[in-house]
């Protein structure tokens, strides 16, 4: 499970040898983030961000378990149980501005884990499983957020919960029964709001659960690294405490002083205000988006607005709506197999000129074009850009990723981490 | 009684296998070589002889029979889901409609959902008649959307067919898009003044809900 340098837990007083005979658990977080974990010693701030996710789910769910105990899962009385959560109780505006940029940031942290895993290709061998894991995380994340916007039932509360529910209705055959069985009804109303807040409860404990199972498959093989050089010898590696303990500690207080800063100075920055009308299942808002958490993917499910079909015939195959849903869905699908699109043996971006030229000038742009639009109304200008962002974005995982692996030569790899730290080889070799 | 004892008579040498799988892996995980825990596990599940044995009758027997009851109690952890009775008790809701003037449109609520009932004007029925409904991506005519001799009542649900939307352009002052009928703001369909999609991503026309005329201005939905 671990490199064979790895220092061993050795309990000094007779209470923790008396615990780690019967439950060894102390052995166990000593392993796992302690100084039992050998990690690359050449580490950048990129890696910070798995702590860091780590952290703010449990923000959310310490704001999240006080939040529920003031909050009113009822179409009648939730919008008005979160002004009250703002008004009146006892720095509940306080608990709540976090909760909600709380998701924000968690998104935020998690995007840039994703990055990193993008670009030093840490999906890769022998790391696929962590990988598999993290996207399952990512999913469920985007569910709880979902669900978790529902409650305070504001307009784009309501209209985001027949829009989503919606999706579902664009399955053939089962999906108006699909959907009518999600609601509970024939549009949103009590029996939704109130599962949508059962299951937000339940859904962060999975979450955590799945972490677990996430970082337990990154101890068999070890951390990635910025060169992508497996570890070879006792040199290439400092105990994660305290050499990483404390470089994550100095990055979590960078990112409260950014947390902090938005909830107290700008906490509606990132939403929207739309949100503060109760919600009325009889008008929807102008001009209704998602979190901007969401919106690359709202604009992929935009860019389909014609059917598919044998031309002339009038025969249609696909229904542009069930197509905008299914490729939506399948953008994210699609990083299942990212592991295997991408066959290149080198995991490093640094050490690949043409994936790099392809990451940072293709899939990178073409990301914030698809957040830029999916914000916009639907007119034809935005329709198009979206469309083109996202061919590029499937064209670059489907076809440009397995040629660039085919046909890239990768610049030659360091022999091992210590000499792409030091310019020095190895001192010994490794036996 | 019987099938109970056999049942656990049995049971014990299922048992054994995963034990000394575990113990297998164990062991192999300490020596770091998991090749042999997967040789280990085959010979140790299987027994000292492999092929179809009277007890795999009473395993396959007691399998299912657990299984049947699994499906019978998660019936109801599903259906539990689905509208409940005083959802789906809503009645049929009645509305005087004498009070619209050709070319207005009032939103009323059924089932929770946004009703529209429009009184079109003769360009609009005209209009509506027009078109070629052979080249429509829902193909009906506004003869099919209402009743005889009431073509002017337009009667549809205020819900995008594409993601649940209320289109606009019932309320005055709204946009009404391209073919004048109903514009959703969400992605941006467009309804003529039949109802009908003509462009846009939303897959067919506003539904037409059930409704009657119970007198000449008093029309029952649902």
């Amino acid at each position: 499970m671990s490199f064979p340098w790895a220092q061993e837990y050795k309990p000094q007083g007779t209470v923790s040898k008396w615990v780690d005979e019967r439950l060894p658990l102390p052995r166990l977080v000593y392993n796992a983030v302690g100084a039992g974990y050998p990690v690359p010693r050449n580490l950048n701030y990129f890696w910070n961000f798995g702590v860091l996710a780590g952290v703010a789910l449990v923000i959310q769910i310490v704001t999240g378990i006080i939040l529920a105990m003031h909050y009113y899962a009822s179409v009648d009385g939730a919008f008005n149980s979160v002004e009250h959560i703002m008004r009146d109780v006892n720095s509940g505006w306080f608990i709540r501005y976090a909760h909600m940029n709380g998701a924000s940031f968690f998104f935020i942290v998690v995007y840039i884990h994703i990055f990193r895993g993008l670009f030093y290709g840490s999906y890769k061998a022998p790391r696929e499983m962590i990988w598999l894991l993290g996207v399952t995380i990512f999913l469920l994340m985007m569910a709880t957020a979902f669900m978790g916007y529902v409650l305070p039932w504001g307009q784009m509360s309501f209209w985001g919960a027949q829009v989503i529910t919606g999706f579902f209705s664009a399955i053939p055959l089962v999906g108006e029964p699909l959907r009518q069985w999600l609601l509970g009804g024939f549009a949103p109303d009590q029996a939704a709001l109130n599962r949508f807040f059962s299951l937000h409860y339940l859904m962060p404990f999975v979450i955590a659960g799945v972490i677990i199972l996430h970082v337990w498959a990154l101890h068999i093989p070890g951390s990635s690294n910025p060169t992508g050089v497996s570890v070879k010898s006792e040199q290439d590696t400092v105990p994660f405490h305290p050499y990483y303990t404390a470089k994550d500690g100095f990055g979590l207080g960078i990112f409260l002083i950014f947390f902090v800063a938005v909830t107290f100075f700008a906490p509606n920055m990132l939403g929207h205000p739309d949100n503060y009308i109760p919600a009325n299942p009889l008008s929807t808002p102008a001009h209704i988006v998602p979190e901007w958490y969401f919106l690359p993917f709202y604009a992929i499910l935009k860019a389909f607005t014609v059917d598919f079909g044998i031309p002339f015939t009038g025969i249609i195959i696909i229904e542009a709506k069930l197509m905008g849903v299914l490729a939506m869905f399948g953008s994210i699908l699609l990083l299942f197999f990212l592991p295997w699109l991408d066959t290149s043996p080198v995991r490093s971006g640094h050490y690949r000129p043409l994936f790099r030229k392809f990451f940072w000038f293709g899939l990178i742009p073409c990301i914030v074009l698809l957040t830029y639009c999916g914000g916009k109304p639907p007119y034809a200008q935005w329709v198009i850009l979206s469309q083109i962002a996202a061919a590029y974005y499937f064209a670059h995982f489907l076809i440009i990723l397995p040629i660039v692996s085919r046909i890239e030569r990768p610049l030659p790899l360091p022999n091992s981490i210590t000499e792409a730290v030091t310019g020095k080889p190895l001192e010994t070799a490794a036996a | 009684m019987s099938t109970v004892k056999k049942t656990k008579g049995t049971g014990k040498k299922p048992v054994k296998a995963p034990k000394a799988a575990v113990a297998a892996t164990l062991k192999a995980d300490s020596a770091t070589s998991n090749g042999n825990a997967a040789d280990n596990l085959h010979i140790d599940s299987n027994g000292q002889t492999p092929g179809v044995r009277r007890r795999d009758f009473i395993h396959i027997a007691t399998v299912s029979f657990a299984g049947v009851g699994a499906d019978a109690v998660a019936m109801p952890l599903v259906s539990q889901m689905s509208a409940s009775a005083d959802v789906l008790a809503l009645a049929s809701i009645e509305v005087d409609v004498a009070a619209i003037q050709p070319g207005q449109s009032i939103k009323t609520s059924w089932r929770k959902q946004p009703v529209f009932i429009r009184n079109l004007t003769p360009a609009e029925i005209e209009e509506a008649n027009k078109v070629d409904v052979g080249g429509l991506r829902d193909p009906q005519t506004l003869a099919d959307r209402t009743k005889p001799g009431k073509e002017n009542w337009l009667i549809t649900l205020g819900v995008c067919t594409h993601l649940g939307c209320v289109p606009l352009g019932a309320a005055a002052g709204e946009v009404k898009g391209e073919y004048g009928g109903y514009f959703c703001p969400c992605h941006g369909s467009h309804y003529d003044t039949a109802a009908r999609i003509r462009k846009g991503p939303a897959p067919t026309n506003l539904v037409v809900p059930e409704f009657a005329f119970i007198s000449d201005t008093v029309v029952k939905i649902g």
